[in-house]
């Protein structure tokens, strides 16, 4: 151990009241700090998961509004295929969207028909995790519908209905299941059947409506679905994607982003000041000891470092306390902020990474903090202590 | 003999406001290695500041300072604090020790600030002095348990820690009971004898003067008289 490190060492436990005193105002701070950091960002995680988490994130449909994609077999085939795929595209699957009327008692309902390649789309989404009735549709002209539909129309499974579609045919349809997918503008509007049925009742002949993704890194949708636009070279074709969908989400996102990024900064401010407010205390209480060490002959270079290290250990043992304390709120928050049925408000996700580099800064807000004070124990001449005693 | 301190034209003042106050005219004096020597004179007459030159913790305005063959008025900071750490112990008259540390960790201090690692013989050179000058029994107490006495000598026995060629003492017996005195100042005998140690012992004690090789006596910063045995 060097010599300015176990003083250091000393004069931090000589000194325990102000030693606590700063560690816990780092401890403090840097626990506001990740707490309030894990809250934004699980906040965020589970908006967009929300959002995206169960739908498209890039959908492939036709150029022409409202005209199918055709030989979609192929784009998938390529797709599939290219490198990007494996890496970054988690989910691909065919979708076909037609309208379809049914008529119960007085009132003709317009429902949106979905038809599902299931085994391709149950990734997307979690088709079965959302039955609360019956089964999915196993044979063509079988459909599910909403829980919504179901009650307001008084349908149960087994039942059969007859629809009008778009092409102006009747048809009947067969109930195999009800879904709840917690949104209630799709319990109420959506159908959903295999991908033959759907294609039968819209006049899709072999084409689907879309093609539809979900990546590995939802960030990243936009930038993978240039590369798709590049990589089919299909002038027919258009590539959406949840980002550019949902550009009023994102702006939100990057605000409360900033808002949070202001927070850190301003609490890291806060506890920089602290530790040099509270270490240039240390240099002039413990000036005498500064100029004896001087006298005796430590360099000037070494008396710095002196403080350095106090500022450095300060602010590692601060560091772990205040990583403590922050996941320790975090948890708490996670565990008494509820709702109604248990689940927490905010589903806490903790990054450790981000503690990590929390703590780090921390770490060297409080070494940079402590150069003030080393500066003046360097410039303090013993000469000054030896004569006054 | 070779002079191990050398003093050339020496001139200190302070200036406050207008007013210029010299505390040092026009000092020549040097010390021969090995010899054990005394500086008396009234409260004020620039006894302190005559020391803190000679140990280049203070700077003259003018004038030229050799220790052990080296000018030291015009080197670099290092290397001063190299030779106070190396050349020179001192024993102040507050004794200054520090109290984080205990008696032990206080002699050892001047051999830590350049070599971290303390030897087998380092610290049994440590445990020697410690014995030396009698503290063996509280060497594990912080500092500042010790007595007035004994913390004098652990500055003693610190001031010693690196063997140094020169122990300047500021009325190192300033706070002292006649007993202690009496002790401490066998002990600076012994020490002198031992290990050829150059010692300037700053006094208002007569008695304690008297029994030195020579005694330098100053008044308003002039020395007025320079006697050797
Ligand atoms: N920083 C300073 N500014 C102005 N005058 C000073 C300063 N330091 C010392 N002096 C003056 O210099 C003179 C010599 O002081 P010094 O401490 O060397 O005396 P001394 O002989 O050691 O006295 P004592 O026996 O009381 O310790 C004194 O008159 C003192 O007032
Ligand atoms: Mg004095």
């Amino acid at each position: 151990m060097s010599l300015p490190f176990k003083i250091a060492l000393r004069f931090i436990r000589y000194n325990r009241s102000q030693s606590i005193f700063i560690i816990l105002s780092i401890a403090i701070g840097i626990s506001v700090q990740i707490f309030i950091g894990l809250l934004i960002q699980s906040l965020q995680t589970s908006l967009v998961e929300t959002t995206i988490g169960n739908s498209s994130q890039i959908t492939i449909v036709s150029k022409i509004k409202g005209t199918p994609v055709s030989n979609w077999d192929g784009i998938i085939q390529k797709i599939s295929s290219d490198p990007v795929y494996d890496k970054e595209i988690k989910y691909l699957s065919p979708s076909v969207n037609t309208p379809i009327f049914i008529s119960e008692g007085s009132a003709i309902n317009s429902l949106l028909l979905r038809g599902f390649d299931f085994k391709a789309s149950d990734p997307i989404y979690h088709f079965n995790s959302h039955i609360i009735e019956g089964t999915l549709p196993t044979n063509d002209n079988e459909i599910m519908i909403g829980k919504q539909f179901a009650k307001d129309a008084n349908l149960s499974v087994g039942k059969t209905v007859t629809v009008f579609t778009a092409k102006r045919q009747l048809k009947i349809l067969k109930i195999s299941g009800i879904f709840d997918f917690n949104v209630s503008a799709i319990n109420s509007s959506w159908a959903i059947s295999n991908l033959q049925t759907a294609q039968n009742i819209g006049g899709f002949g072999n084409n689907v409506s879309s093609i539809e993704m979900q990546v590995v890194n939802v960030f990243d949708a936009k930038k993978i679905s240039e590369e798709i636009v590049k990589m089919l070279n299909n002038p027919s074709i258009k590539v959406e994607n949840w980002e550019d969908q949902n550009a009023d989400l994102l702006t939100g996102l990057q605000g409360q982003s900033i808002s949070s990024i202001m927070i850190q900064v301003f609490v890291i401010v806060a506890v920089t000041l602290a530790i040099a407010s509270v270490l240039a205390i240390t240099v002039l209480q413990k000036s005498k000891e500064i100029g004896i060490l001087k006298a005796m002959g430590l360099t000037d270079g070494k008396t710095g470092l002196v403080f350095l290290f106090q500022g450095l250990i300060l602010g590692i043992i601060g560091a772990i306390a205040g990583a403590g304390l922050g996941l320790g709120l975090s948890f708490m928050f996670a565990k008494f902020a509820v709702n109604s049925n248990g689940t927490p408000v905010v589903p806490l996700e903790i990054n450790y990474f981000f503690i990590l580099i929390s703590m780090i800064i921390a770490i060297t807000a409080s070494v940079v903090a402590s150069v003030i004070p080393a500066r003046s124990s360097i410039r303090l001449d013993p000469i000054e202590v030896i004569r006054n005693g | 003999m070779a002079n191990i301190i050398d003093l050339k034209n020496i001139n200190k003042f302070y200036i406050s406001g207008k007013m210029k106050f010299q505390v040092l005219h026009d000092i020549n004096l040097s010390f021969e290695e090995g010899s054990f020597n005394s500086i008396i004179g009234p409260s004020g007459s620039g006894k302190t500041t005559l020391m803190n030159v000679m140990g280049i913790l203070d700077k003259p305005q003018s004038g030229e300072i050799t220790i052990d063959g080296e000018r030291i008025d015009k080197i670099e900071k290092k290397r001063l604090a190299y030779i106070r750490n190396q050349k020179i112990g001192f024993v102040f008259q507050f004794h200054y020790l520090l109290p984080e540390f205990t008696i032990y960790e206080n002699v050892l201090m001047p051999y830590l600030m350049k070599d971290s690692k303390p030897t087998k013989e380092i610290i049994k050179r440590a445990e020697e002095l410690i014995d030396l000058v009698g503290i063996s029994k509280i060497k594990n107490n912080m500092a500042t348990e010790a007595s007035g006495g004994q913390q004098q000598k652990t500055a003693i026995a610190r001031a010693l820690m690196n063997n140094p060629k020169i122990i300047l003492a500021d009325e190192p017996t300033g706070n002292l009971d006649s007993q202690s005195t009496e002790d401490i100042y066998a002990l600076l005998r012994q020490v002198n004898k031992k290990y050829n140690t150059t010692f300037v012992i700053v006094t208002h004690d007569r008695r304690i003067a008297e029994r030195t090789d020579r005694i330098v006596e100053i008044l308003d910063g002039r020395i007025i008289s320079d006697i050797k045995k």
